[in-house]
């Protein structure tokens, strides 16, 4: 035994990382007591290999015999951890074979049992009896044998469940576990066959691993088919889950780590191939991983009982590997320790590395104060191997002078839609387009004006609009009042890119900032008469305009009530403009400041606007340009930018309308969040127009469940994408979920510059968890993750073992 | 315009749990069906007319409409009111729709199936449910309706997979059920879900064949014609090819999905030919506004694909009962014996492993008798491209070695549930549990005995089907099967799930003679699942092999 000092000591300098390739899959891998050896076994195969300094090398191969026998197609293998000659293995036929390596023959093969009906799962040595060997079958029975007897000395019916690992305490000497395809847990007491001694369900469907704790009596680790890691107090009266780790995939095999309390290895079923070890405490993050195998990871052991340092793994890419604990991966130093998500209302998350935000002062970041309870401040226990993970989450709300969508409020504001002869608008339109630098908008104006000049001096549209603009009538002059979120932020109309604003921007990485414009409504709007054309009743508005902030989003829902109106059209034409904005899509929409680079963020996928209008007045016809104009209109419907639109639609009066009826159907299919609110502008100075809005529910992506604590939820965005399958950002998230493996969470892209996703783990609690986004299926999400913990750490995390 | 839309509320008012608010919607299609009666009363029958937009149209429309309702609503008011309304037009003159079959199976007389309004209360809440959420109850949820526990999982799985947000559209969605059906022939799940199809805003176009559909659809079509008839051939090439096709690909969460559709709607195929299910009342073939005549037997015969016409004349052959009860009795006492011995005999390896070679070779020689029947093939055959693609048997693998699928490398428990909940959230639970329902599912019956444990019956006939498909059991001995299953039985069970459309009637009824039909639907259940199991597994197996 000239390892067993290096083992022990975990020193061995000279100790690597190394595999050798199997000639088959391996099932399972066991190693003996003093680590030098270990067994593989698997349907084709069941050999001994030592493990030396520099390789692992082929020692024994324990199937011999002329023709392959089912009994030696194994499903587990077990070596006793007191006899160095001693194996077992379950076979896939129901056959439990025990194997003497000291038999001087060249078959080594011992006894067979065949007295389980079907596939033996599980074998298992009892830690301090030599002949004792237990187990666990798919027809739902446990068997202990003696080893000196022929046949098993008694069976514990697991009542018709599959039986998929049973395991002895290491405490207790006459306790053993199995675990079940149905999620139950028993605890047996070998003297007692008739009946379990405990029962708790510790899975939602098959558990398929278990393991004690080597030194906490009554300590219990499960995993299973739900994805789930929990550890287990048994002590108590009532099994107590403990501790939970959510992985990426099925938990095949759970392993305590020797000598680390809080550690379990753990590999997978499907799909993923690595091996993780968990610190429990920690739980979204693995400690360590190892990412060798090119195939699903079917068997793990640690080398020794009582070093650390080396793990065995086994696996379906018919390798073996000894993995050395300092080549592992720490998915936590590598993990992206930033992250940002957007709400639905405008705000945006974004979390941070604790000593960055604390050098921003720009930023509000929350407190632990009861209302934002988000910024958890993570004490450094000095015993802990983990990097200082302690973010903060800042929630920004859209805030007044945030500059995306002031051009909209200008122009609501300062735009003239009657009230004057028709090329006296169409200039003073073009003029705010053009101070708002939104050259091509200004064209159009200038280009109506051209058009509809001659019209518009015989005068029957500017005069009815006149005469009844006088008169003071409500509906005669219109102006959209939005305007304050405008005024702190004038500078930031000169960054030059407010013309490409609707199109350029991808759906995601929009932001609404639909509060922001109610705040100044709401405090500003009387402040500003100035920008009114003609003032409308006081009292009119503020009905108008208050609008909640919470109930914001509901307004998308009304069916606008019907309102009468004179309206007037018009119609542009602007050829340039198509280029123009071809163009602007692809020039990178977001410059570094993510923060005020805010549009919005669509949350129907389709309205649908119709427009109409009573015969009110006979205007002039210039078809030659109508339909151009009419297509002009549903360009920019099309775009979202609706305001253009019906701008154009309202002060071109009768001379489009006959044009656009109802069959004409204006589908934006982004539309911003502000829509509606405009709309209800529109209405008001629009009687007898009737603008309808209908919506169409897109088909929703399961939602997540929302975050539990506080008020976290509300600025969790509960998103949904349009058809998924056709519209293709939707179907690329789609794919991200299932490719992290986080269904039903809220998965968001943030930006097309950042590769991050931001979601929130399912099961709750406020904690937030980042993960970057686009890779390949096969990285797991949780190896980029970095989670700040609660506050408040929840009880069951506080209480040690 | 306007009444088309008020009519399409009030026929969804007749679906409501609120009895108020069906009252409301009966007196408005009374109305309105009355009226339109008025207007064409005594005005020549309203024979089915080519020009489709004469008002005998929308009236027949109506009428049948009333006729399914008044035969296939839980709700007995809805029933009688329904029923009462026909009447009253009837006596105006005009013909009305009568239903073309009895009940909804054509191998199960009508008397024999649950008649609506005699129901326990568990299986009309689960009627309602059903009605509440389709509008319908179809035929083959009658036959279910046998075993409630098992058509609850059903429903809910179907539901999830057809009309449930998920990575395909729907019209993608009815569409690939289509094309699924129709590679069975199935004209049944066909018209049922063209109707679907249309109504939930497909295109027509696509109906007139795969070549007018998507080209993103027409890539399915190897994959549709090897799940259905030799899945084991399917490979992670195909899968690539799936994945890989530029613009057409597929999603994995979408190919998940479209293979979970496939296979659903191959086994579910199964099960309408194995118990055969009549046309639905509503769609073509299912009533007629003619009087019943002889011809129109024939047309029944022929457009049902079954011979209707041969049930009339072997009405007799099961009448032998002393037989029969011989029959029931030798297979209980076969069970008995197997479970007995099993302890005893020790069966050598080599014996063990041919058992299985025997079973799949002999599945071969208990192929059905060709007698091609005249499947009326005029609506569907247009789906599928290669008729003559059909099942070839699994040892008959001329060109390749196919080799033994071994079932605990890879099960559905542990890796096809794992794969198909990472991509399709909640699918892999519903179709887990559903498995299950239809595994353990059990009354400890046989025929007129009671308390006999049939779980080896069970596994006998599930592990048959897998046989089949080359999928072994380690811990199966395939002697049990022979034991347990007659050659009637193996050749129905061949019959039903390597080519269902060659199910005919006398098959149905020469296997387990004495048995009930409930039984014998829990058979089909059990071929069903057992089947789709397997094309799902060498599916799966495909996609992890491509995502490793």
């Amino acid at each position: 035994m000239a390892r067993m000092p290096t083992a022990l000591g975990g020193s061995a300098v000279s100790a690597k990382t190394m595999s050798c390739s199997l000639d088959a899959p391996a099932n399972a891998i066991s190693v003996c007591r003093d680590g030098t050896q270990v067994a593989v076994a698997g349907r084709n195969i069941f050999k001994i290999y030592g493990i030396e300094e520099e390789q692992l090398t082929e020692r024994a191969n324990l199937r011999v015999g002329r023709k392959p026998s089912l009994n030696f197609s194994c499903a587990d293998v077990a070596w006793h951890q007191m006899d160095e000659n001693l194996l077992a293995t379950a076979a896939t036929n129901g056959a439990v074979v025990t194997w003497n390596l000291g038999r001087p023959s060249r078959n080594k093969q011992d006894q067979l049992f065949m007295e389980h009906k079907r596939t033996v799962n599980k074998v298992c040595f009892h830690p301090a009896e030599l002949y004792i060997l237990l187990s666990g079958s798919q027809d739902g029975s446990m068997k202990c044998f003696d080893l000196r007897r022929k046949e098993s000395i008694c069976t514990f019916s697991g009542q018709s469940e599959s039986v998929r690992d049973v395991h002895f305490s290491a405490r207790d000497f006459f306790t053993f576990a199995a675990t079940f395809e149905n999620g139950n847990v028993q605890l047996w007491d070998m003297r007692r066959p008739d009946r379990c001694e405990r029962m708790f369900t510790a899975h939602n469907g098959p558990v398929f691993s278990c393991d004690w704790h080597p030194d906490d009596r009554g300590c219990l680790v499960t995993g299973g088919r739900d994805k789930m890691v929990k550890v287990w107090d048994l002590t108590g009266y009532k099994a107590r889950e403990s501790h939970c780790v959510q992985t990426i995939a099925s938990v095949a095999h759970v392993l305590w780590r020797p000598d680390r309390k809080y550690h379990i290895a753990t590999c997978s079923m499907m799909v993923d191939h690595n091996i993780y070890v968990w610190d429990v405490r920690r739980p979204y993050v693995p400690f360590a991983m190892f990412e060798e195998h090119k195939d699903v990871t079917t068997g793990i052991a640690w080398r020794h009982a009582h070093d650390p340092h080396f793990l065995l793994s086994g696996s379906k890419d018919s390798t073996l590997y000894q993995h050395f604990f300092k080549d592992a991966q720490r998915p936590a130093s590598r993990a992206i320790p930033e992250g940002l998500s957007v709400g639905l209302f405008g705000d945006v998350a974004f979390a941070v590395k604790e000593s960055l935000c604390s050098a921003e002062g720009s930023r509000k970041s929350y407190g632990p104060d009861r209302r934002y309870p988000f910024f958890f401040i993570r004490r450094q226990d000095p015993a802990e191997q983990f990097t200082n993970v302690s973010s903060a989450l800042s929630v920004f709300e859209s805030q007044p002078g945030a500059a995306s969508m002031d051009w909209f409020a200008q122009t609501a504001r300062r735009y003239g839609l009657s009230g004057g002869p028709l090329p006296e608008l169409c200039d003073r339109n073009a003029a705010v387009a053009r101070q708002l630098k939104r050259y091509q908008v200004a064209q159009i104006w200038t280009m109506l004006k051209i058009i509809y000049a001659g019209a518009c001096a015989a005068g029957t549209v500017g005069s009815v609009g006149q005469g009844s603009g006088k008169a003071g009538h409500p509906l005669s002059s219109f102006t959209l009042k939005d305007g304050t979120a405008a005024l702190g932020s004038e500078a930031k109309l000169d960054r030059g890119r407010l013309e490409n604003r609707q199109d350029s921007l991808p759906l995601d990485s929009t932001i609404t900032l639909l509060q922001t414009n109610e705040d100044n409504e709401e405090t500003e709007g009387s402040d500003a008469p100035a920008d009114y054309l003609f003032g409308d009743g006081e009292g009119d508005e503020d009905d108008l305009f208050i609008v909640d902030h919470e109930n914001a989003p509901e307004e998308h829902e009304f069916i606008l009530p019907q309102e009468g109106f004179p309206l007037r059209h018009e119609i542009l034409d602007h050829p340039t403009t198509l280029d123009h904005f071809q163009d602007k899509t692809d020039s990178p929409h977001i410059s570094g400041n993510e923060a005020d680079s805010v549009s919005l963020t669509p949350t129907e996928g389709i309205s649908l606007v119709s427009v109409s209008q009573p015969p009110f007045e006979h205007g002039f016809s210039t078809d030659y340009f109508n339909p151009i104009v009419r297509d002009m209109m549903c360009f920019y419907a099309e775009q979202g930018d609706v305001q253009m639109a019906i701008s154009v639609l309202i002060v071109l009066g009768d001379r489009i309308r006959k044009e656009i009826d109802e069959q004409t159907q204006v589908r934006p299919n982004k539309i911003r969040m502000s829509f509606p609110r405009f709309l209800v502008n529109v209405l008001t100075g629009c009687r007898g127009a009737l603008v309808h809005v209908l919506h169409r529910p897109p088909t929703a992506i399961p939602t997540l469940e929302r975050g539990q604590r506080g008020d976290q939820t509300e600025h969790v965005p509960i998103h949904q994408l349009p058809e998924p399958g056709l519209y293709h950002p939707a179907r690329q998230l789609q794919q991200l979920q299932a490719a992290n493996e986080y269904p039903r969470l809220d998965v968001r892209e943030v930006s097309t510059g950042s590769e991050q996703v931001c979601c929130v783990p399912p099961r709750g609690e406020g904690l937030v968890r980042l993960v970057s986004g686009m890779h390949s299926w096969r990285t797991p999400p949780a190896r980029h993750g970095l989670v700040p913990i609660p506050h408040p750490l929840p009880d069951r995390m506080r209480t040690p073992l | 315009m306007a009444g088309r839309t008020g009519a399409a509320g009030r026929w969804d008012g007749l679906c409501s749990r609120d009895p108020g608010r069906r009252q409301a919607a009966l007196d408005g299609v009374r109305q309105a069906v009355l009226s339109l009666s008025e207007r064409l009363g005594g005005g020549g029958p309203p024979a089915p007319s080519p020009g489709c937009s004469s008002p005998a149209d929308g009236l027949n429309e109506y009428l049948v409409r009333l006729l399914v309702l008044s035969r296939r609503c839980p709700f007995s008011d809805v029933r009688d009111k329904c029923g009462a309304i026909l009447q009253v037009v009837q006596e105006m003159g005009v013909r009305i729709p009568r239903p073309l079959a009895e009940g909804p199976s054509e191998f199960i007389p009508e008397k024999e199936i649950l008649r609506l309004g005699r129901e326990d209360a568990e299986i009309r809440v689960l009627l309602i449910e059903a009605f509440a959420t389709l509008g319908r109850l179809d035929n083959v949820t009658l036959l279910m309706v046998f075993h409630p526990q098992y058509l609850d999982s059903f429903l809910k799985t179907q539901h999830y997979l057809m009309h449930v947000d998920g990575p395909l559209p729907y019209c993608y969605r009815h569409y690939i059920a289509i094309m699924a059906a129709a590679q069975h022939q199935c004209s049944y799940l066909v018209n049922l879900h063209v109707n679907d199809f249309l109504q939930v805003g497909g295109d027509p176009k696509w109906l007139a064949g795969l070549d007018s559909a998507p080209l993103k659809l027409q890539t399915l079509s190897e994959v549709n014609k090897i799940l259905a008839h030799r899945p084991w051939l399917i490979t992670k090439d195909h899968i690539e090819k799936l994945l890989k096709a530029e613009e057409h690909g597929w999603s994995l969460a979408e190919l998940i999905h479209v293979v979970v559709l496939l296979t659903h709607y191959h086994s579910l195929a199964s099960f309408t030919f194995g118990c055969g299910i009549n046309p639905e009342l509503r769609c073509d073939g299912g009533h007629s506004f003619q009087l019943p005549s002889v011809g129109n037997c024939y047309l029944f015969a022929i457009t049902n694909g079954n011979n209707a016409v041969e049930e009339r004349l072997n009405v007799q052959v099961g009448s032998e009962g002393t037989e029969t009860t011989c029959e029931v009795e030798a297979l209980m006492e076969k069970m008995k014996r197997l479970q007995e011995c099993r302890d005893e005999e020790e069966t050598s390896q080599e014996e063990m492993a041919t058992r299985f070679e025997r079973e799949k070779t002999e599945s071969f020689f208990v192929a059905p008798s060709e007698n091609e029947k005249s499947i009326d093939t005029r609506e569907i055959s247009r789906h599928f491209e290669d008729p003559s693609y059909g099942y070839k048997d699994f040892c008959r693998h001329g060109e390749q070695y196919v080799p033994t699928f071994r079932a605990q490398d890879y099960t559905w428990e542990d890796h096809g549930y794992s794969l198909v909940n990472r991509l399709y959230p909640d699918v892999g639970q519903l179709l887990d549990e559903k498995f299950q329902k239809a595994y353990n599912l059990t009354y400890n019956t046989m025929a007129m005995h009671k308390d006999v444990d049939t779980s080896m019956l069970r596994r006998a006939i599930w592990n048959y089907i897998h046989c089949m498909f080359g999928i072994k059991y380690d811990d199966y001995d395939y002697g049990e099967i022979n034991h347990l299953l007659d050659r009637n039985f193996k050749v129905y069970i061949k019959t039903v799930v390597c080519s269902p459309a060659k199910t005919t009637k006398r098959m149905y009824d020469s296997f387990w003679r004495q048995f009930k039909h409930s039984e014998k639907i829990h058979v089909n259940l059990l071929l069903m699942e057992a089947r789709m199991q397997a094309e799902l597994l060498y599916a799966l197996t495909a996609i992890t092999r491509y995502l490793t």
